[in-house]
């Protein structure tokens, strides 16, 4: 049976795309997927609607001037930067190592931490806590930064 | 006898010391490593404890920014606070950074302090609000010279 070459070539384009996705949207780390998971289920129990994280969410909170908390940092950029694999300062000047996973490699990966400072940038940034489902988004964006 | 009670007694005192040096180890490295990841782990002889107790019961509004901090490490970085404060008993030197001080005030900020204004009153404000600097309380973008009370860096994002 002749096979016509056009299918071979979309076989293969697709072939690269899983390949290209899975390097670039989940750079796989055990601890960081139960993290992740935990928040998943978190999500789920608030609404039984929910359908996944979404890095594309996650970018444009990580982007968007928030407010409603601390008039001098209004968005994640204010500190981190517009890009994500650049390293960032601190209000009192301190360099902050990027949060792009590909660049600070054990980012999202021992959860007291990210607790941590969901929990505090959150309140300062939102004037609230962030929800699971931000969480989540903001860490699915940045694990395939 | 008498020896084996000196013996076990020199034991059980060194274990104590021992002890208390490994927890102000622990608490130093504490300090240093959750103070910081934002700003320079601030030499704990520039503020009284006062001023310490009060800073490390308000995380929620740490100048301007949410700094929670869960137990036991808020705890056991006051405690170490408090130790090494500049009116503490053990505290070498520690009245030249109260000199000026009124004894019931509570200053919160060592940039308000009377010695540091001193040793700065020189530095134009520009300086400080400069790109490389960003703020005072950046000590470390002039004080490079790192070991000799200049304090250290600390964090845990490095």
């Amino acid at each position: 049976m002749r096979c016509c070459p056009v299918k071979r070539l979309h076989l293969l384009a697709a072939l690269g795309a899983v390949l290209l996705a899975s390097a670039g949207a989940a750079r796989a780390d055990p601890a960081r997927d139960a993290i992740l998971a935990q928040l998943a289920a978190e999500a789920k129990q608030a609404d039984s609607g929910f359908s996944g994280f979404s890095a594309q969410r996650g970018g444009a909170f990580w982007h968007a001037t928030h407010g409603g908390g601390k008039p001098d940092t209004p968005a994640c950029i204010t500190c981190h930067t517009r890009d994500p694999r650049a390293q960032g300062q601190t209000r009192a000047g301190k360099t902050i190592q990027p949060m792009a996973v590909s660049k600070t490699p054990d980012r999202f990966t021992d959860p007291a931490k990210v607790e941590k400072w969901f929990g505090r940038n959150c309140k300062t940034v939102l004037g609230r806590p962030c929800t699971a489902v931000e969480k989540g988004d903001v860490i699915t964006y940045l694990s395939g930064q | 006898m008498k020896r084996l009670v000196l013996s076990i007694g020199i034991v059980v005192g060194l274990g104590f010391a021992t002890g208390r040096a490994v927890a102000q180890d622990h608490a130093a490295a504490t300090t240093l490593k959750e103070c910081g990841a934002c700003h320079m782990a601030f030499p704990p002889q520039l503020l009284p404890a006062r001023s310490w107790k009060k800073i490390m019961t308000g995380l929620s509004d740490h100048f301007g920014e949410n700094a929670d901090l869960a137990e036991p490490a808020r705890a056991e970085i006051t405690a170490y606070l408090v130790a090494h404060a500049a009116d503490a008993p053990g505290t070498a030197n520690g009245r030249l950074f109260l000199r000026g001080v009124d004894p019931s005030a509570v200053p919160l900020r060592i940039t308000q302090m009377p010695f540091w204004k001193a040793a700065h009153s020189e530095v134009p404000a520009r300086e400080f609000k400069s790109a490389q600097v960003k703020s005072a309380a950046n000590c470390l973008a002039c004080h490079r010279s790192g070991g000799g009370g200049e304090g250290r860096e600390g964090g845990e994002n490095e």
